[in-house]
């Protein structure tokens, strides 16, 4: 019973996160700080990314050191008030750390249970991540060119309260199978729409990322009455131009130095892909059928260099509510490229952001998105 | 994905390998698995190893040979069965055993493509299990690595985990050249997330399994676990330990190797095989040529003593390089003061 202590503890980005390191702390003991203040980057396999402080109080203790690595959930830190006694922060470390390795023994069956799991869905074999519960409408998420479900680790999450979630690899990523037909928006338009009629959806929210966007598009022509609302992060289908320098730097790089620098154009803050990311992308780069797939893609959607699907009919005819993020520093897809597009569509131009907002401004963004489906609920 | 064994990992890649591609075949010693036996069983153990299971069942006797004991016909036989249109996976069970086919694989199959011109292709696959640690005493136990390394025509895979087992398997047999595949006889039943799907791991490529500023480690095989763990404990101590797997001894990745001591600017080398002539020595000359000027230590080589792998439990355990002596060896190029020249 020690109110005025508070433990700062790993915390959990994304779901395949099992430990982080403290890549550096950024408030020293001995400061006060505010709820929401950051307070220390933490490294994960994939992406680093800071940690705001819980609550306001005096930072007491670093328990955990810079370069640290350490299970999520494990304690790194103390806030508490000026008043509590060294000795009693002394008592609530050795507490937490007795009770924080009993507990670690413990098969964690629950948690074990929230994975991605493999469906078949028509000739594909699809792997999807299928999370929370309510009576809010589901929400879908729709990936981008190479990626997969994880592009959400920082969303996933954070919007799964009251409503389901899911999250989904398109065919020739990830972990699904890697026949990407014709390999068209039209194509993966139409695997989206048979995965919601096999999870029985009638209609959900959609949210997609740049060629997800343009698929989210998609769908919204070819299947009005499945769409209850449209987000659209730096989506494709808006404007002629695409750096095809990262798409065919991403199909061809085979390792690990050439595609880091590839996956730079991604977001704003380059200090953000690290080497574990390339690594990570490479692991799905060498499946069997992935690069073929993914040059199908290109081939289709962006013929000669340049995106060959033009979507701004779709918003213009569109009564289905749609809120845009683009960030203004975007590499792959200009944000120019949000202009000129009906009063009606809700912008969110990210200074300092670059293509993947869902990842580099992710409160940001959980924050407009829940906003804009929690509205839609309320009115629906 | 699920997971799976180091030796799931390997029977997998042959699996897939041989669905894929007709011209993939098997040859070993007992690769079938005592079919014939009293048992009735057509393919009881696959193998020693347990490694070829199902796959006789699977492919049968045209693609799966079961081969009398003696290497050198059958190493030279999977020699002549690659340069002249098959792709065979042979099985030299303990790669102690090389003794007795060295000549097939050192004068034939590395010098076919060199001595024919470039106009020959030899797609053979040589598989072995190497490495102390199993209290197989001296004839069973080398890490003879280095002993390929040293040979022109060859490449030489050395995986540290099922993950890298499957994809560089299948790397090596869709390679045109002769590969020895080393597998350490103590891990076939680690255990990691290795996806379904057929992968290929590129040759020559590094794998970086921790990152650090503080000191470099190069680590082989089983020996990049322990490096793991070694700097899992150092960074709970503040030293940062970065921890190549080089997948690869030939063809190796010095770039990466390189690039890290530059940033680093302090090596420790861990190498199960005999040290003199070994990886480590041929990294430490590698470095100590192309990167003096970056180092801020002497470089350290974790490697057993000189001698024949001893049989006593306790001795075999003091002769292999260990966690503990990782660690210790990364402190004390740490604790490395530079004296001034007077």
């Amino acid at each position: 019973m020690t109110p005025d202590i508070t433990p700062i503890t790993m915390p959990k980005f994304g779901l395949a996160m099992t430990e982080g390191k403290i890549a550096g702390w950024l408030v020293e003991p001995g400061t006060q700080v505010t709820a929401g203040e950051e307070l220390v980057d933490i490294e994960t396999s994939k992406i680093t990314n800071t940690f705001e402080s819980p609550v306001a109080g005096l930072l007491r203790r670093h328990v955990a050191a810079n370069g640290e690595m350490l299970p999520v959930g494990a304690l790194i830190g103390i806030v508490a008030d000026a008043a509590v006694a060294d000795t009693d922060i002394d008592a609530f470390i050795t507490r937490f750390q007795a009770d924080f390795a009993a507990a670690s023994d413990q098969p964690d069956g629950a948690e074990a249970a929230d994975e991605p799991v493999m469906m078949q869905v028509g000739a594909h074999s699809l792997r999807v991540h299928d999370r929370g519960a309510g009576d809010g409408t589901p929400l879908v998420l729709i990936h981008g060119f190479g990626g997969d479900l994880k592009n959400w680790m920082l969303n996933h999450a954070a919007l799964a309260h009251g409503r389901r979630v899911i999250a989904f690899d398109l065919p020739g990523h990830g972990g699904s199978s890697k026949d990407v037909g014709p390999g068209t928006l039209a194509f993966f338009a139409d695997v989206t729409a048979q995965l919601l009629a096999h999870l029985d959806l009638s209609r959900v929210h959609v949210m997609g990322h740049s060629l997800g966007g343009g698929i989210a598009l998609t769908l919204a022509r070819t299947r009005p009455a499945l769409v209850a609302s449209l987000t659209l992060i730096a989506p494709a289908g808006l404007g002629p131009q695409i750096n095809m320098d990262f798409i065919n730097g991403f199909i061809e790089a085979d390792r690990v130095r050439g595609l880091q620098d590839v996956l730079k154009y991604l977001v704003h803050d380059k200090s953000l892909i690290g080497r574990r990311m390339a690594d990570d992308v490479l692991r799905y780069k060498r499946l069997d059928g992935a690069e073929a797939a993914l040059r199908q893609v290109a081939e289709a959607c962006f013929p000669g260099g340049k995106q060959g699907d033009d979507l701004r009919p779709v918003l213009a005819g569109a009564d289905v509510p749609v809120t845009l993020i683009w960030g203004q520093a975007d590499e792959i897809l200009p944000v120019v490229q949000a202009d000129g597009l009906p009063g009606s569509v809700t912008r969110h131009l990210l200074p300092a952001i670059g293509h993947m907002p869902q990842l580099e401004s992710a409160t940001a963004v959980n924050e407009v998105v829940g906003a804009f489906i929690g509205h839609e609920v309320a009115t629906a | 994905m699920s997971k799976k064994s180091f030796r799931q990992a390997i029977n997998e890649a042959l699996r897939q390998e041989m669905r894929r591609d007709p011209t993939v075949i098997l040859m070993g010693e007992d690769v079938a698995g005592g079919r014939g036996g009293s048992a009735g069983t057509q393919d009881a153990w696959g193998g020693v190893l347990g490694v070829t299971k199902g796959l006789y069942e699977e492919f049968g006797e045209t693609r799966v040979l079961d081969t009398p004991i003696t290497e050198a016909s059958y190493i030279g036989a999977a020699a002549g069965a690659a340069v002249t249109g098959l792709r065979p996976v042979a099985e030299l069970m303990f790669v102690d055993f090389v003794g007795c086919c060295l000549d097939q694989i050192m004068n034939q199959a590395a010098k076919f493509r060199y001595m024919f011109g470039g106009k020959a292709r030899t797609p053979l696959v040589i598989r072995a299990m190497y490495g102390a640690g199993f209290n197989a005493a001296a004839q069973h136990s080398q890490a003879l690595y280095p002993l390929f390394t040293h040979i022109p025509g060859l490449k030489v895979v050395i995986p540290s985990s099922p993950y890298e087992a499957k994809g560089l398997l299948i790397s090596a047999i869709r390679d045109d050249d002769p590969v020895i595949f080393l597998e350490n006889k103590v891990m076939y039943d680690v255990e990691e997330d290795v996806p379904d799907e057929p992968y290929a791991i590129p040759f020559g490529e590094a794998n970086l399994t921790r990152e650090g500023d503080d000191v470099t480690i190069v680590a082989f095989g089983r020996m990049v676990g322990m490096a793991n763990e070694a700097a899992d404990r150092l960074a709970k101590k503040g030293i940062g330990c970065t921890v190549i797997d080089p997948r690869t001894t030939s063809p190796l990745d010095s770039e990466t190797i390189l690039d890290c001591v530059a940033d680093t600017g302090r090596l420790v080398i861990v190498d199960e095989s005999s040290p003199r002539c070994n990886m480590a020595t041929d990294i430490a000359a590698l470095v100590a040529e192309e990167a003096f000027d970056s180092l801020r230590a002497p470089i350290r080589r974790v490697v057993p003593p000189h001698t024949p792998v001893p049989f006593a439990t306790v001795l075999e355990t003091l002769y292999m390089p260990s966690v503990e002596k990782i660690e210790a060896a990364v402190t004390a190029t740490m604790n490395h003061r530079v004296t001034e020249k007077v």
